[in-house]
């Protein structure tokens, strides 16, 4: 399929794949294996640009938009979700200053983030508070000119690893959701630790750590946006950074793919490679064009997003289900076709179909997918009578 | 530090195979590098300008389409570029590129260093660097590994022996010529090929450098080549693969059969 990049945006596509090809799928069964945070690869990464696609030039970055930050996400999740989720939650970590923080916070933060200097992480989940978003109980109490933070983030990619943080936390116990705020947290501010690395099923090279926050004191000017708007900043994010996951999806069911593919035609069975086999071939042709239709979908929604479309809540959430769903069904199929040698970790499908189940999990669960979309399309019937 | 690196469009010999009937390259269809050694010397000049500031100019001699060499060293963030074409500079032998690439270097003022891969990957003779650097006026040190320290008038490198390395300070300027140990070249960046993309290369010729016209190109070259020939096969060989009892089983039944 031609979906008529410019040369711009062939451009980041061929140098995240030569990244991808050269520097990641070299190492990522030992990143895998050893549960490695991928940093030298991060500082390639850096040094190429990526890291900056989709920040404002006037803060370092190269102007492009979330379209061209997909490509990147694609072509990097081929080779290693791992990588490619150090690398998407960087942005999902930048994007509520990005999207909300004021000027004096993007001079501050952004240049060193485009440059890749600096990573950063997004800081919602709690123990209590997952797909109910408004189960934060992490609070944030202004004294003078300091907030006081007290409370724990858990499962947050890039922790330890980052060095800015994006944290949601309440700063008005009666109001519900409308009481949260969001908050920047600089790594190595007192009061400011990380509980244990976890050791996960898959995108093991990536980091997830407890945040935890001991009266952690941060200046007044840290908070983004306004008290009370933390819930609209952390939406509003999460509708930028979903249709990424998406992305993800693409990429590690397209990387399933060619490995799957390249396998299936030397392996000789019945006297013929197994490719002759009309179930082979429905099956690869199957997990192709849910690809290729997940892929198509994602740009879409990354194209309206970037025509400055103001509600996307929904198309997003459609990319991140429709993509990812596709994501754990073909690298599922992949190992499949390649039967025991699938299963086998001489080969990189068994990784990727462990590291495709998060795509379904994590920045909101399919099923809250399935809840954002359908609330949706039953707001705008109910408006349309 | 004001530095500047001498880069060769090479064919891809990796592409390249021989007319046996006229005994000249197929060029057709072979894509153009940039010399793999030069690409050390590229990286160490972007790495030296990271730890000392200043500024790098990669330069080379070609035919218009070296331009696209020259593009790539912008991609990876060399600064500036410089390239030396004219009709006048062809044909030339090692003499007659040092003296033209020497003649650039003085066109351009003041420099702390002149760096170059150790040999081209076609020519192979591993001779302009230093010829360079004798028509400079400046050291030369072949085969660098390592550059431990350098201020604004020494440098301290490692050049590498055939066996252990031996350490030299040179007063600056200087030309060396870098060893593939000495560092892993980077990639392009993204601002890189946007400022590559963009770039207009204008040629310098002949009289832009000053050149006296009896020294350059085929007129200018002491050397000349009577006969290119790729030597004669010797025989058709076969390499045994496997472990020593099946390659030695191997060898038994080829002997038998060919008894």
């Amino acid at each position: 399929m031609d979906y008529l990049l410019n040369e711009e945006q062939m451009m980041i596509r061929d140098l995240a794949r030569r990244i991808a090809v050269e520097k990641i799928v070299p190492v990522r069964a030992e990143l895998d294996e050893q549960n490695k945070f991928p940093t030298d690869i991060m500082k390639a990464m850096a040094q190429a640009d990526l890291f900056g696609i989709y920040i404002p030039e006037e803060y370092g970055g190269l102007g492009k938009k979330s379209f061209e930050l997909y490509i990147a996400i694609e072509e990097i999740s081929k080779a290693c979700l791992g990588v490619s989720t150090s690398y998407a939650a960087n942005a999902l970590g930048t994007y509520p200053i990005l999207l909300h923080g004021s000027d004096a916070q993007k001079k501050k933060y952004l240049p060193d983030i485009a440059s890749g200097k600096n990573l950063a992480a997004f800081g919602l989940t709690e123990a209590n508070a997952g797909s109910d978003a408004s189960g934060v109980q992490t609070t944030a109490k202004l004294e003078g000119n300091e907030y006081v933070l007290n409370g724990t983030k858990q499962w947050i990619t890039n922790g330890g690893e980052a060095q800015i943080y994006t944290v949601i936390a309440i700063t008005d116990k009666t109001k519900g959701a409308r009481g949260a705020s969001c908050f920047i947290v600089e790594k190595g501010t007192p009061g400011f630790t990380f509980g244990k690395k976890e050791n996960k099923m898959g995108i093991r090279a990536s980091s997830t750590t407890e945040l935890i926050f001991n009266n952690c004191r941060i200046p007044r000017e840290n908070l983004i946006a306004k008290e009370g708007l933390g819930f609209i900043v952390a939406m509003k994010t999460l509708d930028c950074s979903r249709a990424g996951v998406g992305a993800q999806g693409v990429g590690v069911a397209q990387g399933a793919i060619d490995e799957c593919i390249k396998f299936a035609k030397g392996r000789v069975q019945f006297g013929q490679p197994i490719t002759s086999f009309q179930a082979i071939q429905h099956m690869l042709a199957d997990m192709q064009t849910q690809t290729e239709a997940a892929r198509a979908l994602v740009y879409s929604v990354a194209r309206m997003m970037d025509s400055g479309a103001k509600d996307f809540s929904r198309a997003s959430a459609m990319a991140k289900l429709f993509a990812t769903d596709t994501g754990m069904k073909v690298t599922t199929d992949a190992v499949q076709i390649m039967g025991g040698s699938g299963y086998m970790k001489e080969y990189p499908v068994e990784k990727m179909m462990r590291d495709a189940k998060i795509l379904q999990i994590y920045e909101g669960t399919n099923q809250i997918q399935r809840n954002v979309i359908a609330l949706d399309m039953i707001k705008e019937a109910t408006r349309q009578k | 530090m004001n530095i500047i690196v001498l880069v060769k469009q090479v064919p891809d010999t990796s592409e390249v195979k021989i007319n046996r009937e006229t005994n000249t390259l197929i060029r057709d269809g072979v894509p153009s590098i940039i010399n793999p050694f030069d690409m050390f010397a590229i990286e160490e000049a972007l790495r030296l300008r990271e730890q000392h500031g200043g500024k790098v100019t990669a330069m080379t001699m070609g035919p218009p389409q070296a331009a696209e060499s020259l593009k790539e060293a912008v991609a990876m963030g060399v600064d500036d570029v410089v390239l030396l074409s004219d009709r006048a500079f062809a044909g030339a032998d090692t003499w007659a590129t040092s003296y033209t690439l020497a003649q650039g270097i003085k066109k351009l003022g003041a420099f702390d260093l002149v760096i170059a891969g150790k040999q081209a990957i076609d020519g192979d003779t591993a001779q302009v660097g230093p010829e360079t650097a004798d028509m400079l006026g400046i050291p030369f040190v072949a085969y660098i590994r390592k550059i431990n320290s350098v201020t604004s008038s020494t440098m301290i490198v490692e050049r590498m022996m055939d066996e252990g390395y031996d350490v030299v300070e040179t007063s600056l300027p200087a030309l060396i010529t870098v060893v593939k140990e000495i560092n892993q070249p980077r990639l392009p960046s993204l601002k890189g090929k946007m400022k590559a993309k963009n770039l207009k290369v204008t040629p310098l010729t002949a009289i832009d450098i000053n050149a006296d016209e009896n020294l350059l190109g085929l007129k200018g070259s002491p050397t000349k080549v009577v006969r290119i020939f790729p030597p004669t096969p010797r025989g058709q060989r076969e390499i045994l693969s496997g472990t020593i009892e099946q390659q030695v089983e191997q060898v038994v039944k080829k002997l038998k059969v060919n008894r």
